[in-house]
């Protein structure tokens, strides 16, 4: 029985994903332990191409230009793809998450963005596509996406995340993609929705948009004005080319700092009204539910919060000595303005250095260098942006909100690292 | 051909002019005005007091065979739940440990049924029912929450009249209301 569309995503913590990444840890780990009892060299399968030798990728050419005319990762790297949970009772309505702790820098790679879809990924053509924008609106307007396209354009750098990532219920993720996956971050390209909404002139009376996608869902959510004359945008493209259909292809709905949802994909129509329409996925879902019964409508920010993603859960510290500590932070309020990191279960935080650039409601990169001595510890981060708010811990937050709230779990993520390496949820 | 000075100043004129247009917020002459038809056709949302209900009716008898046909196979027979979600009973569990949130213990509005119903329902062929079908399997749903009698027929004024039980327990935004000190040595 499903209660909610969003607990499929915390009901099957099992992942193809963690099954191919341990069987690769215990193959690696095969090979370090190989290495230490001094195993000769020629021995490992593959060494071959390793020095003194010369490597056999050398001796021929390789593929000729054109064998691939859309790029793909090596297929080394086939397992680093989207985790999406097992047995979920169906598909249609669920999520897939981003496999944050095997990627660097700030950017996610198209094919790896994160998905949460409400009636499927709809196929639009998009010289069939139309936007209307209608309602307290001076002059009804249709829009094609040529002519979108012709409006001054711009392009910003976001993070987008899912207001429930995770859930605050067991069972817990494993890996930080179980836990934080539902997080992307991209360039934005698209035109100011501003300066749509003053080409086709709104009224003073209009206090919210009611933004509707084109999908089976036909996804719903009303956005208050004020973001909308602020830095909302209607996006085209994402990394540089046009968005992926899982992204709202042809044009989606972009409100920097708001949950995922209310970043209506495959957007075609805006109405302006004076009131929000209290629609499904503003009621009955997306409201954080109290201990007193009392549930919490529009809660649109995702307040700071950041993770670890290296070492993190499901990954292996395969010797003692340096590592960097290294992660990512982000607040819907602002800019990140410090992350501080504790190696020693909270007892004491370091202030990590942030990866310049540091933009407003962008994923911000840190890393802490550390000795790790081969002791047990317990690692986590700490995320303080713009405003002074400080990330808050799991126990703060369930002091304050129960269990049942759901959403805008923005909690500090701890990591325990046992005697050999392995990398486990703290929490769990 | 030598072309007249006052044919170039009227186009030195007309240069200036169209830069000084596209250079006005709101003068950019992109896109067309929609017709009334065409908002027509796209304008579903309802309102959480009924605004936008189109005319027609369903009564809950009516509504029980749409729902054995084009609902009951994910949502259950009596909508106990199933592939898809729980939507009867639940009424007393909202601020228990064990919430069980249906239409009838936490929907605050009875319009917004038929709004969802009718952009989004059935799962594999939505907008595919009559407004009568959608008014009919509102009333069959709400009437399963002991909120409608059997015998009821709804339209878009005894839609809009009806008082959901968990209507005023929704609140704004109190965030931020969790603190952390920041502590940093000794924690």
């Amino acid at each position: 029985m499903t209660e909610s569309a969003d607990l499929d995503d915390d009901r099957a913590v099992t992942s193809r994903r963690r099954f191919l990444r341990e069987s690769g840890a215990l193959i690696s780990g095969a090979v370090v332990a190989g290495l230490a009892d001094g195993t000769a060299l020629a021995a490992e399968p593959g060494s071959e191409n390793v020095p003194p030798n010369v490597p056999e990728w050398m001796k021929a050419p390789g593929d000729p230009m054109g064998s691939q005319l859309y790029g793909t990762p090596s297929p080394f790297e086939k397992n680093v793809v989207k985790n999406i949970s097992k047995n979920l009772p169906q598909y249609i309505s669920a999520s897939g998450r981003t496999p944050i702790g095997d990627l660097d820098g700030i950017i996610t790679p198209n094919g790896l963005f994160y998905e949460r879809h409400h009636g499927g990924v709809p196929a639009i053509d998009p010289d069939q596509h139309r936007l209307m924008l209608h309602g307290l609106i001076d002059r009804p307007m249709i829009f094609t996406m040529d002519d979108l396209r012709r409006f001054p354009s711009q392009s910003r750098i976001h993070f987008l995340e899912c207001s429930g990532n995770p859930v605050y219920t067991k069972p817990y993720g494993k890996t930080a993609s179980d836990l934080v996956g539902l997080l992307s971050c991209a360039e934005w390209t698209g035109v100011s929705l501003k300066l749509v909404l003053e080409e086709a002139g709104l009224r003073p009376e209009a206090k919210w948009l009611v933004a509707e996608g084109a999908d089976a869902a036909a996804l719903t959510r009303s956005i208050p004005i004020e973001k909308c004359l602020d830095d909302a945008m209607l996006v085209y493209s994402q990394n540089g080319e046009r968005l992926r259909p899982q992204q709202g292809y042809p044009l989606r709905l972009l409100l920097p700092g708001f949950e995922g949802n209310m970043n209506v994909k495959w957007l075609r129509r805006l109405k302006a009204v004076p009131e929000p329409a209290y629609s499904r996925e503003e009621t009955s879902k997306y409201t954080d539910l109290m201990p007193d019964g009392v549930a919490r409508e529009f809660t649109f920010y995702m307040e700071a919060k950041s993770i670890i993603t290296r070492p993190s859960g499901g990954q292996k510290l395969k010797q003692t000595g340096f590592h960097e500590i290294t992660g990512l932070a982000w607040s819907g309020h602002g800019k990140i303005k410090r992350v501080d990191v504790s190696v020693d279960s909270g007892k004491n935080w370091l202030e990590a250095q942030l990866q310049e650039p540091v933009l407003t409601r962008a994923l911000t990169r840190f890393r802490l260098p550390w000795q790790w001595d081969g002791q047990p510890a317990v690692i986590q981060s700490r995320a303080v942006d713009e405003t002074g708010y400080v990330q808050p811990t799991f126990a703060e937050l369930l002091a304050v909100r129960g269990e049942n709230s759901f959403y805008h779990n923005n909690a500090i993520q701890p990591w325990r690292i046992d005697a050999q390496g392995q990398v486990t949820n703290a929490n769990s | 051909m030598p072309i007249p000075k006052s044919a170039l100043a009227v186009l030195a004129l007309t240069i200036v002019a169209s830069f000084a247009r596209a250079e006005t917020p709101g003068h950019y002459g992109i896109g067309r005005t929609a017709t009334d038809a065409e908002i027509a056709g796209w304008n579903i949302d309802i309102g959480r007091n009924g605004e936008n209900l189109p005319p027609g009716s369903g009564t809950v008898a009516h509504g029980k065979e749409i729902f054995a046909e084009q609902c009951a196979a994910c949502h259950g027979e009596k909508g106990q739940g199933g592939v898809g979600e729980r939507l009867v009973g639940g009424q007393g569990t909202i601020a228990t440990p064990k919430p069980i949130k249906t239409v009838g213990s936490f929907w605050p509005y009875a319009p917004t049924l038929f709004d969802y119903i009718r952009r989004a329902m059935p799962q594999n062929a939505p907008q595919s029912l009559s407004n009568e079908d959608v008014y009919a399997v509102s009333a069959y749903i709400l009437n399963m929450n002991g909120l409608l009698p059997a015998d009821a027929t709804l339209d878009a004024k005894t839609l809009s009249a009806i008082k959901m039980p968990n209507r005023d327990m929704f609140t704004g935004d109190p965030r931020p209301d969790v603190k952390n000190p920041a502590c940093e040595k000794g924690c």
